[in-house]
């Protein structure tokens, strides 16, 4: 393999791994709270694609993108209102599957309304203009896409740290029963992590179906696991664990891949999931809890 | 305790009901339409439909041993998926349709030509290209060329046209992408050398992203890339290969012949190169001439683009031939229908077609047709003897 | 007393038989029945494989999500061994079939018990790692190793073996639906006597409080490992009959929906009720085929009623889902299983208008 080749793989890497990044964090900020693999994440994500397929038909993207983001907040918050909360106080395992339903039903909506046909992406102006630097040629998305995730991590750190709000997750993350006790409106934190799951699913939407190009009713299943993997692999409930997981996963599945080994491309997601989980069950940046394993 | 009670009585009574309900008609042929209408290949599977409809309104009856019958289509949807085609080839079976046409798809083929041959009811594939569907099994046939022959076709024109190295990308755990990725291989080495192809790669159903596949085959810079796979990948995949620079010319199999792609692949499927079935550009009998004309209509009607799906053509031919078979043996049973299919001799839309031992049309000619400013282009007849 | 107990046995003779009865009537037309046939097979398969979900789920409480995978283990063991030998080299077209194994053939049966014990086999193996591991960490390891598992079938590496992405097809399908059913039943029959041993009490105990039953004595890994073992060998076991039912397979078969298909059945049928699994597995394969005609336009008059079109279907079908899950969290059956006494006490019950509320006997 020439460095070229090289480089160009670990460009495509990095740039899957930066949109696989943006989504773990909505499934970490959720498992830390709730507990709860959000398996309807994926499809969240999936349907923020059809969003700006709709939204770009009769407006210009300025105003789409805005569009696309309520959208799927407005999406995140009615699935936990409508699937999540009259379940708080059921065991585990109905909210999990309460969450796999609700993935099943957005896929079957997805089918019903859009047709199983995949659905060409609109081009945003700018982001596909394709870059030539030597004999690497990659569209300006690509390398857009792990600054912006940097970017926003950034943000969302120092938001969790020095904000209130911030604060109010982090409290009900340690203990929820407590911080109820201690007068936090555990409902409203619920809610304000949806949206900002939902925020960032939306933003990775947009960078990975730009770069993708097309949607169908399925494209948010695997990369939907893939993205919990990497939350666990860097800790979960840990946003920066959560980053530096998508961006393992997304390199190494690139180089899988690229090596030969695309059978097992899937399957190394898993089984680096699985060697986590017994060897350092916190994950890479996690905090101990005891709970977990 | 209640609820659920009434839940299981009610629960008794509807398995009642679903036991006693039958149905019976006299003076109708039924024709059992096998074809997917949801899941991967939905829209597929939905343009075979659409001939085999339009099929049956412009032989809407036919008059066998002295009477007349009404031609009825009976259409389930096999939801691209092996176990739903089991349910729904049985259910055509006891449905005691006379025939059926179907399905786009090889596999769900293959799952479904087992019950067929078991019911003794005669099946007539339309674009299921894979040899197996009709090998071992005599009660399937069908209208379309095959894998191997596509394959050996593809590997000539890519030849012909000063191709020296090729790289090859399927699907994995699809037999369609698979198999004609293979036959494709088997013939390019054939005729260029054993070093010819300098690059294979798979993916998985549902992979998303292919620049990883794509970055190796950049590294080999061949002169072609042949990727035969279905609809959904194929915009991914030409745009992908496209952005990364990659500038040989890619070149597919059947499935390629389908707008969504150019729709979704734009600009970059210009010089896509692809083998189909038909052109209706050309139409070569006289039932393809009066086919061109009315189905145009009859897409429009159906609110669908005015360009013909090869996929159609073949499934109007699948109609055409049992409605041949079926006038030949002077009988609707479905054992004498397939007897019949064996001698039956006629022009298609698609060509001449009569069948061979194996229930395949004899077919030595593909098109091969080019994407040029958003349309697809006929470029040269192959013929391979 | 005495008659009650004499009612209830002749009842349940009387539903048997008439269940059987059934069969034999439908088995006169095939034909005409076939669809009705396919369908009750298909459910008696899937019936396997629930209560198999139910068994660790349900009565050991470990969340496994790995049901396809073990169940195509199952169906490639029949497979490769039942395939007419002189039907393979036709289906290995491509790579041809493995020497060794291309002379082996087997009838159903001993095929499909192996069949099994691939899966416990690979179960042991995977439970080894994993067991440890808690709820949803484990559902989505086990999920994981089930696309591992496919993955692997479907490699162009184990292309002599698995034919690999071309499927295996020409496997002897069953004759009469007696046999899957019959099997079924054995299955079914036999994990509801291992639930009812001193090893299902144990099951039960882990369920309700791992540290308690460890308190008790009881071998934690031991028993878990055991529950995943036996569940995967009958989940073998049904992917084997899928592949009996089925006549030709490929990996695309085994993806993750299956797995979400049982999971379906048994949250419909109640968590940790057998019955309450074999009627969902019912159900769950029937109602499919009933709402069919969402998917068709539906005319009242001239009037086209909005909506009814190809894939309303499922979205109705997952709505309802939804609704079992949020409003009627614990099933049909909850965790209690059928009897006689509770179609009675219905009876009796109701007219007393004494509601036996539907949360009885919670143990969450």
């Amino acid at each position: 393999m020439s460095l070229v080749t090289i480089l160009q793989h670990t460009l495509t890497g990095v740039s899957l791994g930066g949109a696989y990044a943006l989504i773990a964090i909505g499934y970490t900020m959720v498992y830390g709270i709730l507990r709860l693999i959000n398996f309807a994440h994926g499809e969240l994500f999936m349907m923020a694609g059809y969003f700006m397929i709709f939204a770009m038909a009769s407006f210009p993207w300025y105003l789409s993108v805005p569009i696309v983001i309520i959208g799927t907040i407005v999406l995140g918050v009615v699935i936990e209102e409508l699937a999540y909360k009259p379940l708080r106080s059921a065991p585990r395992t109905s909210i999990m599957i309460s969450a796999i339903g609700v993935s099943y039903l957005l896929q079957n909506l997805a089918t019903y309304l859009f047709t199983a046909l995949p659905r060409g992406y609109p081009e945003l102006p700018y982001l596909k203009k394709v870059f030539q630097i030597g004999d690497l040629s990659s569209s300006l998305v690509t390398f857009l896409t792990p600054v912006i995730t940097i970017v926003l991590v950034f943000l969302l750190m120092q938001m969790i740290n020095q904000t209130k709000i911030g604060m109010a997750i982090r409290a009900v993350a340690k203990d929820f029963e407590t911080s109820q006790l201690m007068g936090i409106q555990i409902n409203n934190v619920i809610i304000f992590t949806f949206v900002i799951g939902s925020f960032l699913a939306a933003i990775g939407s947009i960078l990975y179906f730009t770069d993708r190009m097309s949607v169908n009713p399925f494209s948010g299943s695997l990369p939907g696991l893939k993205c919990f993997v990497a939350a666990v692999l860097g800790g979960i409930g840990s946003i920066p664990g959560a980053m530096v997981g998508g961006f393992i996963l997304g390199v190494g599945e690139t180089f899988m891949v690229a090596l030969g080994f695309s059978t097992f491309s899937d399957a190394f997601t898993f089984l680096l999931l699985v060697a986590m989980l017994l060897f350092k069950p916190t994950g890479l940046f996690g905090e101990k809890i005891a709970e977990k394993v | 305790m209640r609820k659920s009670s009434i839940l299981v009585f009610v629960l008794m009574l509807v398995v009642l009901f679903a036991a006693f309900s039958t149905v019976a008609a006299q003076d109708v042929v039924t024709i059992g339409v096998f074809q997917p209408q949801t899941g991967e290949n939905g829209g597929g599977g939905f343009q075979e439909v659409l001939g085999t409809r339009y099929a049956n309104t412009v032989y809407p009856t036919i008059e066998v041993g002295g009477k007349t019958y009404t031609i009825q289509l009976y259409e389930v949807d096999n939801k691209s998926d092996k176990t739903e085609a089991v349910t729904a080839a049985q259910n055509l079976v006891s449905k005691n349709v006379n025939a059926v046409i179907g399905s786009y798809g090889s596999g769900v083929s293959i799952a479904a030509g087992a019950i067929f041959e078991e019911a003794q009811i005669p099946a007539m594939g339309a674009s299921c290209t894979n040899p197996q569907v009709t090998l071992g099994n005599d009660y399937y046939f069908r209208v379309a060329f095959l894998d191997p022959f596509q394959g050996t076709v593809m590997a000539n024109y890519a030849f012909q046209n000063g191709a020296k190295t090729a790289a090859v990308i399927t699907q994995l755990g699809d037999d369609y992408s698979s198999g004609l990725g293979k036959f494709f291989v088997d013939a390019f080495v054939k005729l260029a050398g054993e070093k010819a192809v300098v690059s294979q790669e798979q993916f998985q159903t549902n992979q998303t992203d292919f620049k990883a596949i794509l970055g190796n085959i950049k590294a080999t810079n061949p002169d072609v890339i042949f990727a035969p796979s279905s609809i959904t990948t194929a915009p991914l995949i030409i745009k992908q290969a496209r952005e990364m620079g990659i500038t040989a010319k890619i070149m597919a199999g059947d499935t390629w012949e389908n707008v969504t792609i150019i729709e979704n692949a734009g600009k970059d499927a210009e010089g896509v190169v692809l083998s189909t079935f038909y052109d209706e550009a050309d139409p070569s009998t006289e039932e393809s001439a009066k086919f061109v004309e009315g189905f145009k209509k009859y897409l429009v009607e159906n609110n669908q683009p005015d360009i013909i799906p090869a996929v159609s053509a073949l499934s109007y031919d699948a109609y055409l031939a049992i409605y041949n078979a079926m006038k030949l043996a002077d009988s609707v049973d479905p054992v004498a229908i397939r007897d019949a299919l064996v001698n039956t001799e006629f022009d298609g839309v698609t060509g001449h077609i009569f069948f061979d031992e194996n229930g395949d049309a004899v077919k030595n000619m593909a098109v091969i047709k080019v994407i040029e400013n958003g349309e697809f282009k006929f470029l040269q007849n192959v013929t391979i003897e | 007393m005495d008659k009650k107990k004499l009612l209830k046995i002749i009842l349940t003779a009387l539903v048997t038989a008439a269940f059987l009865f059934l069969l034999f009537y439908y088995e006169q037309d095939k034909r005409k029945n076939g669809h009705a046939l396919s369908i009750l097979e298909r459910s008696a398969i899937y019936a396997v494989v629930a209560v198999a979900m139910n068994m660790l789920t349900g009565f050991t409480g470990l969340f496994s999500l790995g049901q396809a995978g073990f169940m195509a283990l199952g169906a490639y063991t029949v497979g490769i061994l039942t395939i007419p030998l002189e039907a393979r080299q036709n289906i290995y077209y491509i790579s041809g079939m493995n020497e060794t194994l291309a002379s082996w053939h087997m009838p159903f049966i001993p095929a499909m018990i192996i069949g099994g014990l691939v899966a416990a086999v690979s179960a042991a193996l995977i439970g080894a790692l994993i067991l440890k591991l808690k709820s949803d960490y484990l559902a989505i390891a086990t999920l994981g190793f089930s696309e591992v598992i496919r993955a692997i079938i479907a490699s162009p590496q184990f292309d002599r073996i698995t034919n690999g992405s071309y499927g295996l097809k020409k496997i002897p399908r069953f004759d009469t639906i007696f046999i899957p059913v019959i099997i079924s039943a054995i299955c079914i029959l036999l994990m509801v006597l291992l639930i009812r041993s001193s090893y299902g009490r144990a099951f039960k105990a882990i369920r309700e409080d791992e540290t308690a039953a460890e308190a008790m004595g009881i071998n934690l890994f031991k028993h878990k490992e055991l529950s995943f073992v036996i569940s995967s060998f009958f989940t073998g076991i049904a992917g084997g009959m899928l592949a009996g039912y089925m006549g030709s397979i490929d990996s695309g078969t085994f993806r993750i929906t299956l797995t979400y298909d049982i999971l379906l059945i048994v949250v419909l049928g109640g968590l940790g009720s057998v019955t309450g699994s074999i009627l969902g597995s019912f159900l769950v394969t029937a109602g499919r085929e009933w709402l069919r005609f969402f998917d068709e336009p539906l005319f009242i008059g001239s009037w086209q009623v909005p909506l009814f079109r190809t894939g309303f279907r499922m979205v109705v079908f997952s709505l309802l889902l939804m609704l079992v899950v949020l409003f009627y969290r614990r099933g049909i059956m909850g965790d209690r299983e059928f009897s006689w006494d509770m179609i009675f006490r219905f009876f009796t019950k109701r007219r007393k208008k004494v509601e036996i509320s539907s949360q009885g006997g919670s143990h969450d």
